[in-house]
């Protein structure tokens, strides 16, 4: 297992120092130099501008200044934002606990009702019931996010006024924040119908992130219980009398679940990159409209920032997936 | 042996293309959805070829004394109009039609580049392999861990918001899907003994990647060419949706879409329909991509 481990860590080194090579390179692409960006249209006149170029180091070599670059992100700076003037890195931290506390809800919700329907439409393979769920699971893959957001805004907040259109709570609400998930700190708060609210708004925004995770659990535990349940051991539990239930429950499910997890694993990109899309509909204080935030802005920094801890959050989460693969996997740990 | 034997063998050869074709077809056209999603799709390229003949109006057209105005079945609706009129007097069917084109067109563009440039990626990375194999597979890993519309936005932010900077960096964030497919089939295909046989009988590296291996290689690469037309539609319309793909008066659906965001809860046709083309035609390649699978991989072709 430690030489697993190891070689799993041994890969991930590289195309983290190339994470970093590619967020360095993001500004340096830009047309102009970085204090010319950061001038903005104002501009700068030539003896100002030769000072802040030896100010942020700009004048020296390009190796130089991306040893720099690393060194500083590993200690936790990412350099300030020059919207708000503050540390990306704050910056970041204090917006991601909003995208986790969605990104979480949405798979749970893709969760909950996918593995069921998917092992319903295994077991029941060909039926009525299976075309219907695999047929509204394609549609859910093949869904625009950005628009059944709009539509569920439409529906639930225009026509039938029952969820709020954008933030995470009520603006009646006021408390400091402790986990920084809006759940947990509106019910540590106290304060009656806060909880209601922090609900209440985060309804639509799990529906939406959570359709296109739903949709790939859903096909996924359908397709690995198909396979599973064609496999000996199952007739053999079927063959000494064990009740269906207890054969799909414990028997099948339990081997089919290994690829549904590494599924549910390997979604955290796509749920990264759905909530750009579903934070910038609902309003939603996470990172995603941050991201689309500052690039609008011209940030460069909090771009640069946003796109290495995102992208070091993603690794990071496969990692562990892999890791975990291994562990419950032995013929992974030995493969090369 | 008369001539007559000769022509015989050869229209029976097993491997021919015709023969292929024919049992690809059976196999497919057993999943009804991917008839269906073919057929859909079909509309959709006719409807996209045919736009200045089929539309009623021109798509950037404005009509002063119409805006807004709602679907013919509605109270109010007009028969100039069929599906109504965004908010400064276009016609909605006929910018929905014209987009049905740059859907299309995106698709196309993305799939071809990202495939190129992937496919041979990966034939030479699974065929050199050593040091080169390793720097191309992990670029990949490095393009992989950011989510792929994170970096198509961050690309656009670089390149300027277009249509066409989207379609690069759509095709960018693609291609490591199928520098990896095609990198796990030359693995799989490169020592077997037809391959062994071409390179003792003198084949050169270049043909042998290309012509030897990589016709055996296609099955997973055609899955992927769709799963991926599908997605590289999703992202164009998304990346228009935020801004920074197809810029306005472009009738691109998800350009439409952000268009008509402040319209969500007085004029639903604005909003609507846009979404609808774009899931109706993404729906129907995935459709057609399902079918695909199912008629191209060989584990579940036990008759």
């Amino acid at each position: 297992m430690l030489a697993f481990l190891l070689r799993r860590i041994g890969l991930i080194i590289p195309t983290f120092i190339g994470v970093t090579i590619a967020s360095f390179a993001f500004i340096r692409i830009l047309p102009g130099d970085p204090v010319l960006l950061m001038a903005g249209e104002r501009g700068t006149s030539p003896e100002r501008h030769a000072e802040l170029m030896k100010q942020f180091g700009f004048d020296r070599p390009l190796w130089e200044q991306y040893f720099d670059y690393l060194f500083s992100a590993l200690q936790g700076d990412l350099g300030n934002s020059l919207v708000t003037k503050k540390p990306v890195w704050d910056e970041f931290f204090t917006l991601f606990p909003a995208t986790m506390e969605l990104s979480f809800c949405a798979i749970l919700f893709a969760v909950i009702i996918g593995m069921p329907a998917g092992v319903f439409a295994a077991v029941k393979r060909g039926s009525w019931f299976d075309q219907t769920i695999m047929g509204t699971a394609l549609v859910g893959y093949s869904m625009p996010i950005f628009w059944w957001g709009l539509l569920l805004i439409i529906l639930f907040s225009g026509m039938l006024g029952w969820t709020p259109v954008s933030g995470r709570i009520s603006l009646l609400y006021f408390f400091p924040p402790v986990t920084g998930f809006m759940l947990v700190d509106s019910l540590l708060s106290g304060q009656k119908g806060a909880f209601a609210s922090a609900l209440s708004h985060l309804i639509l925004p799990t529906i939406v992130l959570g359709t296109i995770p739903l949709a790939v659990v859903a096909r996924q535990t359908r397709s690995a219980m198909l396979e599973v349940l064609g496999e000996d051991y199952v007739r053999t539990a079927r063959a000494k009398g064990l009740s269906p239930s207890r054969v799909i429950g414990v028997h099948a499910l339990r081997n089919a679940m290994i690829p549904v997890i590494t599924t549910i694993g390997l979604q955290v990109g796509v749920l990264l990159a759905g909530a750009i899309l579903t934070e910038t509909i609902f309003s939603w204080p996470g990172i995603g409209k941050w991201m689309v935030d500052s690039i609008f802005r011209r940030d460069y920094p909090a771009v640069q920032g946003g796109l290495l801890m995102i992208a070091a959050i993603v690794m990071l989460v496969n990692l562990i997936v892999d890791l975990l693969y291994g562990l419950i996997n032995p013929r992974i740990r030995h493969t090369r | 042996m008369s001539e007559h034997t000769i022509l015989d063998a050869r229209d029976t050869r097993p491997g021919g293309w015709r023969s292929a074709l024919t049992e690809f077809w059976h196999y497919f056209s057993e999943n009804r959805g991917a008839v269906i999603g073919m057929w859909i799709f079909l509309a959709v390229c006719v409807m996209a070829l045919l736009a200045d003949v089929i539309a009623p109006h021109l798509p950037n057209s404005q009509y002063r004394d119409a805006l807004l105005v709602p679907p013919v079945w509605q109270e109010g609706g007009d028969w100039r109009f069929l599906l109504g009129t965004d908010a400064v007097g276009r016609d909605m069917l006929s910018r929905l039609i014209h987009g049905a084109r740059y859907s299309l067109f995106v698709g196309c563009i993305v799939v071809t580049g990202a495939m190129v440039v992937g496919v041979t990626a990966g034939l030479v990375a699974g065929f050199v392999g050593g040091v080169v194999d390793t720097l191309v597979m992990r670029l990949m890993d490095i393009i992989l861990a950011f989510p792929s519309l994170l970096l198509a936005l961050a690309l656009v932010a670089v390149l300027g918001p277009s249509l066409t900077n989207a379609m690069i960096a759509i095709a960018i964030v693609q291609q490591p899907h199928y520098v990896r497919l095609t990198r796990a089939a030359v693995l799989g295909e490169r020592n077997k003994d037809y391959v062994t046989a071409a390179r003792v009988a003198g084949v050169g590296p270049g043909r042998l990647m290309f012509r030897t291996i990589l016709p055996n290689c296609m099955a997973p690469l055609i899955v992927q060419a769709a799963l991926s037309f599908s997605s590289a539609i999703l992202d164009a319309a998304a990346l228009g949706f935020l801004g920074m793909g197809a810029q306005p008066p472009t009738p691109e659906w998800g350009t439409m879409l952000a268009e008509a965001r402040e319209f969500i809860l007085r004029a639903w046709w604005v909003v609507t329909l846009p979404g609808l083309a774009i899931l109706v035609t993404v729906l129907a390649i995935n459709l057609m991509g399902d079918g695909l699978r199912d008629a191209l991989d060989p584990k579940l072709k036990r008759s």
